[in-house]
This record gives structure tokens, sequence and C-alpha cells, in this order.
């Protein structure tokens, strides 16, 4: 993480400009060919920024690599090939979705997993409470004391 | 001087602090009045402490005095006066003093408002409320010190980051931390309550508002940092779920759900052990937000200190205090007897399906925020979390609850009939069902699930109308009895009917800017004229511009609308000449609830600009449905049985109350 941090800054140093994502010079004469780009673009993560895509980062790397996503298209990959590629120079970490495997599995897992044992809580405490009737908590001596002088009879009556 | 005597303060509230962690917890103990009424004035006192506190600091700032090492670090002396006084918490140790003052606020106002609370309840929240200040006081004393010296007095001051000099800066963190911090009360009152071992309906009735106000204030923060992002950032997006935002939604989404069971143990008695249960996790989300932000364990742009002693130091208080609430939670919920029956189909029913949903989404957050450092911690392997996974999963339970949103309103305490409510939606379905239709018709096949949201959008919309219709008797009664029954409706029903209304608000906006906006990435030359969705936009040229403490190049651009000039954008690029860095300032012209986004890039090679220009649609209405949603917390704050003085008995009612 430190070494992320390191990165980071080093690249705010060398670059103080506020380039901006996607430049012009980079788009591809054609026009599915950059929608495609520009949706993978979407799925692949700057690795020296926070979360950002390559798509929205302004960092020279988050350039290098759109560059690179739109020369494979070029050369006819599939977006497949192009995560695939991407993935064999990078690894997992370039993916801003995260491939289902062992490593992810609890990430993954963990929500519907919830969901599924809330539900089955719940119906289980509808089930428990169902059989047994109760009615409200009986009032401590204080609160009876106080809705006698309330009501304005004896405390100890009926 | 005046640093030190802020330090000064700062020790002064720790003290009182210390003391009142300790001497109410005694009186609650052995019933001894005058101990427990210690803790209204030391809490009264610790806020004034501090708050003089902070005063030294602004004053710092606001004179300029570059002796004090943060004011140096973060100032500089030609900033104008409002960055000035809010860079006093745009850096790591002014933004946790202004957490400790929100803090101590919140004690201060549960002492002077608190009167109708029983006694040891009240000593016991304001103790424990001091547990968390005094924890963060010594946090802040031993390694966050705003009020350090440096030996010689730099001449001028290093500068705010030039990101933060937005007025975003003065709005932002003051708001989310109202928020954040607001949730303190929710957890000092459920920890009273175990230590107590009491709880009742007039617990919810007096957490209610403690917790609802925190809300308000954090959708209004939470929606002014997006906002804020959006403007910034210059390529138009609003919502990152950079970990950092995550940090402040997970709060928000469980502090949505304490609201929502608050409701059943208020009215029905039910539900107690899971309420206490989400406010004390509701605080402990804000409490691990603060140290992800806090503690540099991310590294975003919102992150401007890491400092790893700090972050052990913060973990220590997340362990202490959640762990230790947990446990106490865990020896004492048990003896907590539960209440209220209700069938599954029912408002209760409908409320638990609500929490079931939001805590799972919750979660989802959490772990999708959490989940790489554990994975890079545990197994040196690095894998990233971004936005195609939460809409993957964050997005379908979102969905899920918010169909079944406008049903809950319509079931009836401890038995609903579900048919019936069905039989009342029926207008409101069809309405989002045509605008599905129409939506098909004009944008044609390619985005069908954003059509299905968008009707799902206008399904709530009317489901809320339906709701105070329903209550009213619109179609039933005369006019002028529907018009008196509105008017003795319970707030909290006008509430709950137009914060729903602005969580569809929003989810329109959202769904629109993101699927039929329309962008163009150009290279423009002065004279040459950029078109996009029906607008022609001439670019006039560049100017050079100074600014306070930047220099800036200003493009001036004509916007024309079927031949007609509507407006000039102009789109700047600022250099900070201090941290040699430099900002993006895009220009937005509002086009109904629609903007117009214009940010500048490079100046290329033969002279030309490159610019981005964007259309987004329907986008202001992500930020109105968060200030509707707010307005609507507001209402059902001003309901009289919320009031937070004590609730007086009812006089006459109108004879046409509906029943509720």
């Amino acid at each position: 993480m430190r070494r992320l941090a390191l990165i980071v800054a080093l690249f705010a140093l060398l670059a103080p400009g506020a380039a901006f994502a996607v430049r012009p010079d980079e788009m591809l004469k054609d026009p599915a060919l950059e929608a495609r780009a520009r949706h993978l673009s979407e799925e692949l993560r700057c690795m020296v920024c926070q979360n950002q895509s390559i798509d929205d980062s302004e960092a020279p790397l988050a350039h290098d690599l759109r560059v690179l996503v739109r020369q494979r298209l070029e050369a006819g990959d599939t977006d497949l090939q192009v995560i695939d590629y991407l993935v064999s120079r990078y690894g997992d970490f370039v993916l801003l979705k995260p491939p289902f495997k062992l490593d992810t599995l609890l990430l993954w897992g963990l929500p519907p997993l919830a969901l599924i044992a809330g539900l089955a809580a719940v119906i289980a405490m509808a089930r428990r409470r169902s059989g047994v009737p109760q009615g409200p908590e009986p009032l401590s001596s204080e609160e009876r004391e106080k809705v006698a002088t309330l009501v304005g009879s004896d405390p100890s009556g009926p | 001087m005046i640093p030190e005597l802020g330090h000064y303060a700062l020790v002064l509230a720790l003290a009182l602090g210390l003391m009142q962690s300790v001497v109410p917890v005694i009186g609650a103990v052995t019933r001894d009045g005058a101990l427990m009424r210690l803790a209204n004035s030391t809490a009264v006192m610790q806020f004034v402490f501090v708050a003089a506190s902070f005063l030294a600091l602004t004053i710092c700032y606001v004179t300029s005095d570059f002796s004090v090492a943060t004011v140096y670090e973060n100032s500089h002396s030609m900033m104008p006066l409002v960055y000035k006084i809010s860079s006093v918490w745009g850096n790591h140790e002014g933004s946790m003093l202004l957490w400790v003052l929100i803090l101590s606020l919140f004690g201060a106002l549960v002492a002077v408002f608190g009167g109708n609370l029983p006694s040891t309840l009240k000593a016991n929240v304001l103790a424990v409320q001091s547990w968390i200040a005094c924890a963060f006081y010594i946090f802040i004393l031993l390694t966050s010190n705003p009020f350090l010296r440096l030996a010689q007095a730099p001449f001028e001051g290093r500068d705010l980051n030039p990101i933060l000099q937005d007025p975003g800066l003065a709005i932002h963190p003051p708001l989310l931390y109202l928020g954040y911090v607001g949730f303190s009360i929710a957890f000092s009152f459920a920890i009273a309550a175990l230590i107590d071992g009491k709880i009742d309906a007039a617990w919810a009735r007096w957490v209610r508002p403690w917790t609802l106000m925190a809300w308000m204030f954090l959708t209004l923060g939470i929606a002014m940092g997006s906002y804020w992002a959006y403007y910034t950032l210059g390529w138009g997006g609003f919502w990152f779920w950079d970990p950092v935002e995550n940090a402040s939604l997970m709060p928000w989404i469980a502090g949505t759900a304490l609201l929502h069971s608050a409701v059943v143990m208020e009215k029905r008695n039910a539900l107690k052990v899971w309420t206490i249960l989400l406010a004390i996790l509701t605080f402990s989300l804000s409490l691990i937000g603060t140290f992800l932000v806090r503690s540099g364990v991310l590294t975003s742009v919102h992150a401007f200190a890491s400092d790893p002693t700090r972050g052990i130091f913060i973990l220590c208080i997340l362990v202490l205090f959640i762990g230790g609430a947990l446990s106490l939670f865990a020896w004492r919920a048990p003896m907590l007897k539960q209440g209220g029956l209700f069938a599954p189909v029912s408002r209760e029913g409908a409320l638990v399906f609500n929490n079931l949903f939001l805590t799972t989404a919750c979660l989802t957050v959490f772990v999708g925020t959490l989940y790489p450092l554990a994975l890079e911690a545990l197994t040196g392997a690095k894998i990233s979390v971004g936005a195609p996974f939460f809409n993957l999963t964050f997005g379908p339970l979102m969905i899920a609850l918010l169909f079944a949103m406008p049903f809950g309103p319509l079931l009836a305490w401890k038995r609903g009939d579900l048919y019936g409510a069905a039989q009342r939606l029926m207008a409101a379905f069809g309405i989002g069902l045509a605008v599905v239709v129409f939506t098909f018709l004009i944008e044609g096949r390619t985005a069908i699930v954003s059509v299905c949201i968008v009707g799902l959008a206008f399904f709530i919309m009317a489901g809320a109308v339906t709701d105070l219709i329903e209550r009213t008797g619109l179609m039933r009664v005369p006019l002028k009895v529907a018009a008196s029954r509105a008017a003795g409706l319970p707030r909290s029903a006008w509430g709950t009917a137009i914060a729903h209304f602005g969580i569809a608000v929003s989810l329109l906006g959202i769904i629109a800017a993101g699927t039929w906006g329309a962008e163009r990435i150009v290279a423009v030359k002065p004279g040459q004229t950029l078109s996009l969705s029906g607008y022609d936009l001439i670019f006039n040229g560049l100017k050079e511009q100074p600014g306070p403490n930047y220099s800036s190049v200003v493009a001036t651009f004509t916007v024309r609308e079927g031949g007609e000039t509507i407006g000039v954008l102009r789109p700047s690029k600022r250099s900070f000449a201090t941290r040699s860095m430099s900002t993006n300032e895009a220009a937005l012209m509002a086009r109904g609830f629609g903007q117009l986004y214009l940010s500048l890039g490079d100046s290329e090679a033969d002279g030309s600009l490159a610019v981005r220009l964007y259309y987004k649609p329907m986008v202001l209405l992500i930020w109105i449905g968060a200030v509707v949603m707010m307005l609507g917390g507001a209402l059902s704050l001003s309901d009289r049985r919320l009031r937070v003085g004590a609730p007086k008995p009812a006089r006459a009612r109108p004879a046409m109350q509906p029943a509720e």
C-alpha cells in the first residue's frame, strides 16, 4: 500500500499538468471500434490510481493502457482477448470487476449468502415467536405508582 | 499565545471529559442526583472549551500565523478568506478537531434538550458520549496536535492543496461530520440502555430525532460531496465507489435501516434487540470510516494524511469501542424482552424486509471496500473492486428494495393486506408502466434495463403520492374534508412520503444521466464550432486571468441552441505556483434538469485546444432528490411526537383524523 502511495505521489510530481482522461488524439477513427474501446476502458483499472478506471484517469499510465487497448482492438482482438492480454501482463489487479475464483469466493459469495441467511433468520424467528403468545411487559412498581397518581386511585388497588 | 490557549482549552476539555466519563455513571449506580447532574454542566463546558480551541485554530489560519506548523503546511497568506477558514479542516489535524467539536456539540445538545430523559439514562448517555470524546481528545493531543509551533516561523505558507480550494471544502466536511458524529448519540443511547438493562418504546422515541438529524446531515453531506466531485474532477462522474466514498455511504445505509427499525420499536415495541444492534453498528461504521480515511490505509484524492502511528491509535479506539460495545451487547441483549407480535405481511414485516435488504447492501459495500485490503494483507494477492462489481451486487439489492418500498406505508400494523395494497398501487404501477412504454418508444431498445428503472422511479413517485391520497381520502371524500385531513396528518407521514419521493427523484437522475448522456472529446481552434445534442458551442479563444494565489487560463465558448445564443461557458485551468499543481475548473450550464458540462484539456501542438463536452440529461435530479429526502427528514423531525422537548398530551384532535 505504501508503495502505491509513493507511486501516486511520484506521478503527481511528474505530471503537474491537468491533462484529462481520454484525449482526442487517442481516439480511433472507426466509431464502432472506439465505442468498444471506451466500454472496455470502463472495466479496467488505472493501477496507480485509487479505484479509477483508465477511462476516467488522467495518469500517464492510463493513457498508455488506453492506447494499448486500442492497438489490440485494431489488430483484430476480441474484447475477451484484450482483457486476457492485459490480465496476463498486469494480473487481476487491472480488472475493476474481480474474476470469480478461490481468492474472491467470499467477496462474491458473501452478499447473496448474507441475504439468504438473513431471510432464514427472519423466518425462523417468526415461526418461533408465533407459537408463544406474549402480552405487553408488566409495569414496574414505579410505573404502577405513576399510573395510580395520574388516575388518582390507590396504587395497591385491585 | 493564541495557539497555546487553544491547546490548553483542549486539555481542559479532556479533563472535563474524564470527569464526565466516571462521575455520572457512579451517580447512576448510587442513584445520586447531584453526581448525575454534573454531566449536564460538564457536557456544555466541554463544548465551550473545544469551541474555544477550534476558534483559536481558526484565528491562526485567518491571521496566517505560519509559526504554527499546520497553518504553514496548509495555508497561504494570499488565499481568499473563505479558504483560509475552510483550510482549518482541510488537513488531518484540523479535521479531527472539527470531529471532536461536533461530538462535543451533540453532547451539549443532549445535556440541554434532554430534560425529559430519565435521569439515569441521561447520565449514562452523557458518560458514554464522553468516553468517545476522551478517546479522540487523547488521539489529537498525542498524535495530531494542530497547535504545534515551528522553531522558526517561515515567511509564507505552503498553500492548501489546490483541489481543496473550492467552496465544496467549506460545506462538505462539516455536513458529513455532523452526520457521522451525530450517530454517536444513537450509539451512546444504545450503550446506556444496555448498561441500564431496560429499554422500551420511549427509548426509541428519544433516539429517533437524533438519528434523523444525523441522517439528514449525512444525506446532504454525501450529496454535496458527490456534486463537488462531479464539477471538480473534470469528467462528469458523480460517484466512483472510491473507498472513501464508501466509508460515508455505509453509515448512511445503516442509519437509514436504524431509522426504520426504530419506527417499529417505537410504535409496536418490537425489534428491540435488533434496533440496539443497528445503533451500535451505525456508529461503528462511522468510526471505521474515520479510520479508513484518517489512517492513510487508503490512498486517494481524499486521503491527505498518512502516518502509521495515527492509524494504529485509531485502530485501538476502533477495537475498544466496537469490540466493547458488541461484547456488552452479547452479554446484556438476551435480557431485553421482546414484545409486539406481527404477521409477516404487515407494516412491521415490510420494515423488516427493508432492514434485511439495507443491511445486506451495507455488507456488500463493506466487503467490497475492505476485501482487497484484507486479501493483500493475508495473501499478498492484489485485486481491484470497482464500479462494475458494485453495479452487479449492490444494484440488484437496491432495485428489489426500491420496488417493495411503495408497499410498506400502505400496509397496516400487525396484519396487513398485501393484495389490498397492490390494488391501491395499481394506478401508480400503471403510471410506471406507461413511462416504460413511452421511454422505450423514444429511446429504443438499446438500454432496456435503464428504461425499466426509469419506470420504477415513476412507480415509486406515484406510490408516494398514492400513500398521501389514501391517507387523506382525496378521491373518495369531498375536497374540503380531504384538505382538513391532510392538515391533520402527522408530519412524519408527510416526511415518509416526501423522502420516498426524493429517493425516486435521485434514482431517475442517476439512470438518465448515466444512460442517455452524450459526450464529445475533440481538439478545437478559435472560431470553430462544437455540436452536441442540439447545442452549438463556438470557441472564441483563450485568455490569461490572474487569481489571488494562482494564475489561470480561461476559454470562452458561446453556446447556441437553434441559432439563438443562450449563454457563455468559461471553463478554465488554474496553476498554483506554490505547489506547482493545477486544477481544472469545468463550466456548467443548466438546461432544465440537464446540464452542459465543458472541461479543458491540454493545448495541442498545432495550437488547438482539447476539450471534453458532455450533455447530461436530468443530472441535477440526483442532488435535488437528496435535498427532497432531507426535507422529508426535516418534516418528520418537526412532528410533535418526535420533538426533542416533552411530548405534551394531545388536545382535542380533529374529528376526521384518519386511523393510523
